[in-house]
């Protein structure tokens, strides 16, 4: 039941906030996440670790066709719930101090995504997963696509394109194993959608290998993998920066928690198939992404590349098919997700007081924004990986898990952290240090309510560096579980 | 039955209301008469099949739910006529009693079970759109469309009345149950190739009624040419009707194996051509209406992969399938057509840049029109969706999975005309030509409340109709 509060109750908040105007919609969206993110404290408190289906709730949603609402939580959607839940809130208090045209259509958006989102990590049902996954992808598009910068008919257009084709390939894999459950003679009635269905189906190994195409096409879109990415970058540069955060923060873990959950137990045989290319490209795209974002002006455009970077390993970490692989997984995308909402907001902070986000424009803001400077620099050193911060974490059980699958692509992948190093402390260098900017002497330092956004951010960081077991014992029963699917077959 | 006898009288009872030279109680008058016809059309809800006329009729769920449909669809479309009322267009009385008289037709084409009903049923229902086409007198557009609807409307009956007599000189019959006993048992054999010609040229002239390729090519011209609350009924009204004939000729009368081997690779191949056309064409145009005429090019071919996802019974997946399609198709489409009418009737055009930045000047209008276009693109959380899923299930149940494939291809392509009067609202500005907001009446804001809502329920709990048959 918990569940489907938390799925209901950001929809309730969502129509209700329509009798809301300017800034008491954005209060009134405010308490609705929190109230939320409360009762996803309240669902990890009363967990009880290990099993799976926790808070279930299975109701036949379309009866002639045997496919049933069933939501509920093991500890890998819990983690993500949790993230989500988390992180909506705080991306709408970073979005406190602009005033958006028609605010409560843009918050309601938001909380509506919020359900997409919990709805995606919560499903058990092939489509209600396909549902919940569209529901997330509508309400962005219209934050991208209505509040974003110039180019944004264009920009979003393509990324709706891209996605929605991922999309339709994946809910081809899902009908087509619809098909192979139950008897095939008694009409729809007789299949049903279940996950736990779709892992005991057994499908030779030819079917999986396209199969696997055909799912892994919405995750890869959605992550992004190399050579699927050509949206990111433009997306997450034009939209504006609630939306940008939600997409690198949020978004892009439905893809890898898709592929935990929806590809790895579902085709086994065909991951086995395309595991070394899948590797290669996410490797690729490690390598590809960094380097292009050494070459990056546009800090947004700088950080979405090393997300596109940082991602690639992830997924790296995924398809590794070992425990600390999809360990670091879990809790990569918590720490990815606190560090790039994080970076994010702080590009935000120094576009808003400079109305620029060139980096040769910046320079020297550190003189007269010390708390900033403090902030960006836990950040940043987070998603560096350095230790005892949360990206070290999920970055060395990543690693851990490439190289126990290939040595040497442990190797190749591990550059990324040089390379991560590289781009991020020059583009720190250049512009918090650096010589002086026209904007030196009049940028102002953080303000209470902006920092009431990143203090719990770098507390994440601290305690996910610190205290990893809190959130890895969350995931772990869930990580043997899908890992045992995929060895049993 | 009672549908048809009250629509038949409320239309009587129409014209005379519209001797009363005040048009301000037709709207509400006709509404009510509607409201009535679909509240009393399902208490013959699981009547069990009841037969008037001596079998010419027959009254069952399937005709029942579609009698629903297409009911329904007039009631919601109605509201969009309120500027006929408010200009007092003299002829307003009689444009609703046409209405009112086709939905009878309408009706007989989903309840026939004998292929004289089906005939007067498509009869009834085109005569009245012929006229209604050319409601325009003034407007040059308009008189060409009707005379291209009717010229064009004339042959295919021709062409269908030729089919039926070809068909009763095979089998002696024109009840659907006997024509399907007398094809698997032929009395003479050499009749047979009479029998599929007939049946083939049936298929041609319920095609033509129903707009799948190649006999789609009057529609984007009359749609564009008859008045855009009439081209709203058109592309509903007579598509739900002609489907539901469609498949009750195929399931009743030609089920048979030998038949179905004739018929089913020439829908499969009009399917494959209708989506393409359909599809395609729309992409090219510049117009929102005629965009939308396309479009409804397009969802033939859907609904007659319904068709080719035959498995030989008015219930199962394909009707069901059939029926929710039409349904959410139905909605979607008078949401559509009653914003673009709006757009259209105060800002005098209809393409694209003319719903520029309606988001900001009437957001309700933008809304509405939102959810109405992603239903027809079939994105999930509205009808459109899951009107495809369970259209394309019953396909896949059939192992017409290349069919599938190519549609699923086809709505790809969907998708970017369905976003272009989103883009052009939400994320273009306001110019000069488009920033004065258009006036929308209460009533009209709440019927296209309504379709939103019900486009959304349909996509958020389709459980509750998706079986039914």
């Amino acid at each position: 039941m918990l569940t489907v509060l938390l799925l209901l109750w950001p929809v309730a908040a969502a129509l209700l906030l329509h009798f809301f105007k300017g800034s008491a919609a954005r209060v009134a969206a405010f308490g609705a996440a929190l109230i939320e993110f409360v009762l996803a404290v309240f669902a990890a408190v009363t967990f009880n670790g290990g099993n799976s289906g926790q808070f279930s709730l299975n109701l036949p949603w379309i009866a002639s066709a045997g496919i049933n609402f069933h939501v509920g939580m093991d500890g890998l959607s819990l983690l993500l719930v949790l993230l989500t839940t988390f992180l909506v809130p705080l991306i709408l208090l970073a979005s406190y101090r602009r005033t958006f045209d028609n605010a409560s259509a843009f918050y309601a958006l938001v909380l509506f995504m919020e359900t997409g989102l919990v709805g995606v990590f919560t499903a058990q049902d092939a489509f209600l997963f396909y549902f919940f996954w569209e529901v997330a992808l509508i309400p962005i598009y219209f934050l991208a696509g209505v509040w974003g910068g110039v180019n944004r008919a264009k920009v979003t257009f393509k990324f709706f394109l891209y996605t929605i084709v991922g999309s339709l390939f994946m809910l081809a894999g899902f009908v087509y194993l619809y098909f192979q459950t139950g008897p095939a003679a008694n009409g729809l009635a007789a299949h049903n959608a279940e996950l736990t269905s779709f892992y005991n189906l057994s499908l030779s190994a030819q079917e999986q290998s396209w199969l696997f195409w055909l799912i892994f096409a919405a995750f890869a879109v959605k992550m992004p993998i190399f050579p699927f990415h050509t949206w990111q970058p433009d997306t997450y540069t034009e939209s504006p920066a609630p939306a940008t955060m939600l997409l690198s923060g949020i978004m892009l873990k439905m893809g890898i928690y898709g592929c935990m959950r929806w590809l790895l137990p579902v085709v086994p045989l065909g991951v086995s198939q395309w595991q070394d290319l899948v590797l290669i490209l996410s490797i690729i795209g490690i390598i590809y992404g960094a380097i292009i974002a050494i070459r990056q002006q546009d800090v947004k455009r700088l950080i979405a590349y090393s997300s596109l970077s940082h991602v690639g390993l992830m997924i790296a970490g995924v398809f590794s098919l070992t425990q600390i692989g999809l360990q670091g997984a879990s809790i990569q995308m918590l720490a990815h997700g606190v560090n790039v909402v994080g970076m994010f907001f702080i590009a935000d902070c120094i576009e808003r007081r400079t109305n620029t986000r060139l980096i040769p424009d910046l320079g020297g803001l550190t003189r007269q924004t010390p708390v900033l400077t403090v902030c960006f620099l836990v950040l940043l050193l987070g998603t560096v990986a350095l230790p005892l911060t949360n990206g070290f974490v999920g970055e060395f059980l990543l690693l851990g898990g490439v190289y126990q699958y290939n040595a040497w692509m442990g190797a190749v992948a591990g550059i990324t952290i040089i390379l991560a190093a590289v781009y991020l402390l020059r583009m720190f260098q250049r512009v918090m240090l650096g010589p002086d900017s026209s904007f030196s002497d009049t940028i102002t330092d953080l303000t209470g309510a902006e920092l009431v956004v990143l203090v719990p951010l770098i507390v994440l960081v601290f305690w996910i560096g610190l205290f990893p077991n809190t959130f890895l014992h969350l995931s772990e029963g869930s990580v043997m579980n899908i890992l045992s699917e995929v060895v049993k077959r | 039955m009672i549908s048809i006898v009250l629509l038949s009288v409320f239309g009587l009872g129409n014209l005379f209301l519209g001797f009363l030279r005040s048009n301000r109680i037709l709207l509400p008058a006709a509404m009510l008469m509607l409201g009535t016809v679909l509240t009393v059309n399902f208490i013959d809800w699981n009547g069990g099949p009841q037969s008037f006329f001596h079998d010419m009729l027959v009254i069952d769920n399937f005709s029942v739910a579609f009698t629903g449909i297409v009911v329904l669809t007039a009631l919601l479309l109605i509201p969009f006529s309120e500027k006929y009322v408010r200009d007092g267009q003299a002829n307003l009385a009689e444009y609703y009693s046409l209405l009112i008289f086709s939905l009878v037709g309408a009706i007989m084409m989903v309840a026939y079970n004998h292929l004289l009903m089906l005939f007067l049923g498509i009869e009834i229902l085109s005569v009245a759109m012929y006229v209604v086409a050319g409601a325009e007198k003034s407007n040059l557009r308009s008189n060409e469309a009707a005379l291209k609807y009717f010229l064009m409307g004339a042959f295919a009956t021709g062409i269908l009345l030729f089919g039926m007599a070809l068909v009763y000189g095979a089998t002696g019959t024109f009840e659907l149950k006997n024509i399907s006993f007398a094809v698997q048992n032929p009395v003479n054999a050499s009749l047979t190739p009479m029998l599929y010609i007939g049946m083939l040229l049936m298929l041609i002239g319920i095609g033509f009624k129903v707009s799948a390729a190649p006999f789609h090519f009057w529609t984007p011209d009359v749609y564009e040419g008859t008045p855009t609350f009439f081209a709203a009924f058109m592309s509903t009204v007579v598509k739900t009707a002609g489907f539901a004939a469609f498949l009750k000729l195929l399931v009743q009368a030609f089920p048979a194996a030998s038949a179905q081997g004739l018929w089913l690779p020439t829908l499969t191949a009009m399917c494959v051509l209708t989506l393409a056309i359909g599809n395609v064409g729309a992409v090219a145009q510049t117009s929102v209406k005629r965009m939308l005429a396309y479009s409804s090019v397009s969802h033939a071919g859907y609904l007659l992969i319904g068709l080719v996802a035959f498995n030989g019974q008015l219930e199962g997946a394909s009707a069901n399938g059939i029926f929710f399609y039409s349904l959410a198709y139905s909605v979607a489409t008078v949401a559509a057509f009653g914003v673009v009418k709006l757009v259209a009737d105060q800002r005098g055009r209809e393409d694209y840049n003319g719903f520029n930045g309606l988001a900001k000047t009437n957001p309700l209008l933008a809304f509405v029109l939102t959810v109405a276009m992603l239903s027809l693109a079939g994105i999930p959380l509205t009808g459109g969706f899951f009107g495809k899923f369970f259209i394309f299930s019953a396909a896949v149940e059939n192992g017409h999975i290349g069919l599938v494939v190519f549609a699923v291809v086809m709505s790809m392509i969907s998708i970017y005309y369905y976003l272009r009067p989103i883009i052009a609202m939400y994320m273009r500005d306001v110019d000069a030509e488009t920033a004065e907001p258009i006036a929308v009446s209460t009533f009209q804001s709440g019927a296209l409340l309504l379709l939103a809502l019900l486009t959304v329920v349909l996509g958020v709990l389709p459980g509750i109709l998706s079986g039914i048959l």
